[in-house]
């Protein structure tokens, strides 16, 4: 038996790329971060975040603060749920604009549209994907300079932000599911509308609201993180308590805050065993 | 009466929101009023003339870059230490360290990158090395479940085969289970990392650099015209992230 | 010897006996097959021989050691003069072959060196030889999952013959390949043992294979050997009573001419 000759490694050349090209890329992005792991171990930072960690214990629990408490829980809910209710006033109109599955050009090639009518969607494609790609707490920050702190502030900037992001996918769920019935409708004369209503939302209303809610249950954590630069409910009260080193306040809401995802998590599988 | 069953949960929700609306009170008629509305569009118009002057150019560049470096590297580190966490966690080394590195990853992950931002800051003063940190440590929390799950999933065969044959743990495990977790630890990795870019330029909020700390302080200056130079800098990398993140996926997850 | 079990006995988890009193010597250099009908322990045997299963009770030696009054490291040194061939290879379906058969070496490669050849295969030629024996050099760079059965069980046998180790252990090496490919095989691996001086033992289904590759035959039924002698020896009433109860009649088909080695048709 003749040993063969060897040929060459073919993932070889692509592998030592890749090996050279994050080698290269390392030494930059560890200067221009600035890693220091060591600060993490350094003995009077240490002190400092024991300090500041110690004060946690005990939680507040004084009545004055629990009601704050409450009523900074309520309005962080009341925040994402009015949010979500107008991010679907413009997410489902820019849905149906967007999306290909009830486009009329496309029964005539087997589903593709043509090409102009692909482009007339791209203004509404563009505008949700803008949308969802500036972070909404960008946006909060603009909209707290813009109206004043509070909750308002949020609302707007969960709304524009989830918009967005509740548009493209409904979109896309438009598009994945069986397009015969509307496409049988449209040919037979319906309207876009009744074909949408009669054709595709039937099938589509349970990964819509599936989605919907597990969207609305990242809406919560994103209002108490916009609350850090000013739109209200627990995440501003967080704010200035961590600015006053009030410990056991700090350590009280991030308990609340704990809860609630939980809850949240919760209602949301709930609501979607229930639905879809 | 069935009509009235399947109908209460939509109403319900309906309540839910008509309720928030109202407990928030939102002066609606001030905010969309002639007014509110004039109000707004002066404080929009400062950003239709973005400030392209070469400086201001060169300082975005450099904390776009400080932003992108923050969230590989934060991701990188989160990366490794949740593939640490994960071992135990998936009860490779008992059941007490199971329960251990779950406490620790759902400590981590729970805490939202913000929070651990500002406690990085007070360790690490302002600057993007808290900012790093900060995302690798939540993000560790978030990998190292996902790293956790998908190891439980991963046959243990050939790597037994392999410590029968007279090898290492740790070899065992690099050629009889990493070949098979390998599509799914980039996945989740190459996923976490899109997010924290987003994330990143948020953290500069409180003081952990990039794009996020030269928005927060031009906003706090009036100064709108550099702001918005700085948000559409935002837009792009999220965008081009994007992009590149999703050829990523294509090309290595799914061969 | 260089292997000695005396009185060996093993109990599933599940309390069922696999094995009891099992009395075997094999010398160096020896090659021997086990054969038996299904479930008769023949796999059970070979695991224990190979440390992946504690006996119960009864003495077992192997290589000169006594595997289990070993520290874990010195277990492991011994494990690596050790080679089983599994009957389904357990093989990472998105793994190189080259990979796959390098990882023989594991046991006695430095760890550096063993992360260094993960990425790039330090020694492809050597696993090319091996892969060239079995008439699979074609498929050096090929994916696990993209190979049939049978060019997956060549694979491991390749990793065991790259491995070189002291006892090669086969469980159902051939199983998955059709008549003519098994015999070539088979026949590879037999020459490859006696030219590195190895002992081989190979549990195998087909019965005329075992007798006409291997000089010593072991039979096993439920557990117990029934038989333990020559091929030549072997009668077809001995052969009867192994198999006694299976649903197909098992009559061995005397020793047939061997097909030349040449010309085999590719899997």
């Amino acid at each position: 038996m003749l040993n063969p000759t060897v040929t060459r490694d073919p993932a070889a050349p692509a592998r030592l790329l890749l090996t050279l090209v994050a080698l290269t890329l390392l030494w930059p992005g560890l200067s221009l971060s600035e890693l220091d792991l060591g600060v993490l171990f350094d003995g009077s930072n240490a002190e400092t975040m024991g300090v500041f960690l110690a004060g946690f214990w005990p939680p507040a629990h004084d009545q004055p603060f629990l009601a704050l408490l409450a009523q900074a829980t309520l309005e962080t809910l009341a925040i994402a749920t009015a949010g979500m209710a107008l991010a679907l006033l413009i997410a489902l109109p820019g849905a149906l604009l967007a999306t290909r599955a009830l486009s009329l050009s496309a029964l005539s090639r087997g589903g593709r549209p043509a090409w102009w009518a692909q482009a007339l969607r791209w203004p509404a494609r563009g505008l949700l994907i803008v949308l969802r790609s500036i972070p909404e707490i960008v946006w909060a920050l603009l909209f707290v300079r813009a109206v004043g702190l509070g909750p308002t502030a949020g609302v707007l900037a969960i709304a524009i932000t989830y918009a967005g992001m509740l548009g493209k996918v409904y979109a896309e769920i438009f598009e994945s599911v069986d397009p015969q019935p509307a496409r049988a409708l449209l040919a037979a004369g319906s309207s876009r509308l009744q074909a949408f209503c009669y054709g595709v939302l039937p099938q589509a209303t349970g990964e819509m609201l599936s989605y919907s809610v597990y969207r609305w249950e990242c809406a919560v954590r994103a209002s108490v993180v916009m609350g850090f630069v000013g739109a209200g409910g627990l995440g501003q009260q967080m704010d200035l308590s961590m600015r006053m080193f009030a410990g056991g306040e700090v350590a009280s809401m991030l308990l609340t805050f704990l809860a609630l995802v939980l809850l949240a998590d919760l209602l949301s599988r709930l609501l979607r065993w229930r639905f879809a | 009466m069935k009509l009235l069953a399947r109908l209460l949960i939509p109403l319900a929700l309906l309540a839910t929101v008509v309720a928030a609306f109202a407990y928030l009170q939102l002066d609606t008629a001030t905010l969309f009023g002639r007014e509110g509305l004039g109000q707004m569009a002066a404080y929009a118009a400062g950003f239709l003339d973005p400030d392209l002057s070469p400086a201001h150019l060169r300082a975005i560049g450099r904390g776009a870059l400080e932003t992108l470096a923050m969230s590989a590297i934060g991701t990188l580190l989160a990366a490794l230490l949740g593939l640490l966490l994960a071992l135990p966690a998936a009860g490779r080394f008992g059941r007490a360290a199971q329960a251990a590195a779950r406490l620790l990853l759902n400590a981590l992950r729970a805490i939202p990158e913000l929070v651990w931002a500002a406690l990085m800051v007070l360790a690490a003063g302002l600057g993007p090395n808290a900012g790093t940190l900060a995302l690798a440590l939540h993000t560790a929390g978030v990998l190292g479940r996902l790293f956790a799950e998908a190891l439980e999933n991963t046959p243990p065969a050939p790597a037994d085969a392999l410590r029968l044959n007279g090898g290492g743990r740790v070899v065992a495990f690099c050629y009889g289970t990493l070949p098979s977790l390998w599509p799914q630890l980039v996945a989740y990795t190459l996923y976490r990392w899109e997010n924290n870019i987003r994330m990143a330029s948020v953290l500069g909020f409180v003081g952990a650099g990039g794009l996020g700390q030269m928005l927060h302080m031009s906003l706090s200056l009036f100064q709108e015209a550099q702001a918005s130079t700085v948000i559409i800098a935002m837009l792009l990398m999220v965008l081009a992230v994007d992009a590149l993140s999703g050829w990523a996926r294509q090309r290595w997850v799914r061969g | 010897m260089i292997l000695s079990l005396s009185g060996v006995g093993h109990t599933h988890a599940d309390g069922q006996a696999a094995l009891c009193d099992i009395e075997l010597r094999v010398a160096q250099g020896e090659r021997v097959a086990i054969i038996g009908p299904s479930g008769a322990g023949k796999t059970t045997l070979l695991r224990l021989l190979a440390t992946a299963l504690k006996p119960q009770c009864g003495q077992l030696e192997l290589l000169g050691e006594q595997p289990w009054a070993l520290s874990v490291a010195q277990r492991q040194r011994l494990r690596a003069r050790i080679g089983l061939i599994h009957q389904a290879p357990p093989l990472p379906p998105r793994q190189r072959v080259v990979t796959a058969v390098l990882a023989g070496r594991l046991g006695q490669w430095s760890l550096g060196r063993s992360l260094l050849s993960l990425i790039y295969p330090l020694d492809a030629a050597g696993a090319a030889a091996e892969l060239g024996r079995l008439d699979l050099a074609d498929k050096l760079y090929m994916r696990c999952d993209q190979l049939s059965g049978g060019q997956l069980q060549r694979v491991g046998i390749a990793r065991v013959l790259y491995q070189a180790p002291e006892l090669i252990l086969a469980d159902e090496p051939v199983s998955a390949m059709d008549p003519v490919l098994a015999n070539y095989t088979l026949g590879v691996l037999n020459r490859e043992a006696q030219q590195r001086n190895a002992t081989l033992l190979a549990s195998l289904h087909a019965v005329e294979l075992a007798l006409q590759h291997f000089p010593r035959i072991i039979g096993v039924r439920a557990g117990r050997i029934l038989f333990d002698k020559p091929a030549t020896a072997v009668t077809s009433e001995e052969l009867a009573a192994l198999y006694a109860n299976e649903q197909l009649s098992h009559s061995p088909v005397p020793a047939a001419a061997f097909a030349p080695p040449l010309h085999i048709p590719r899997c």
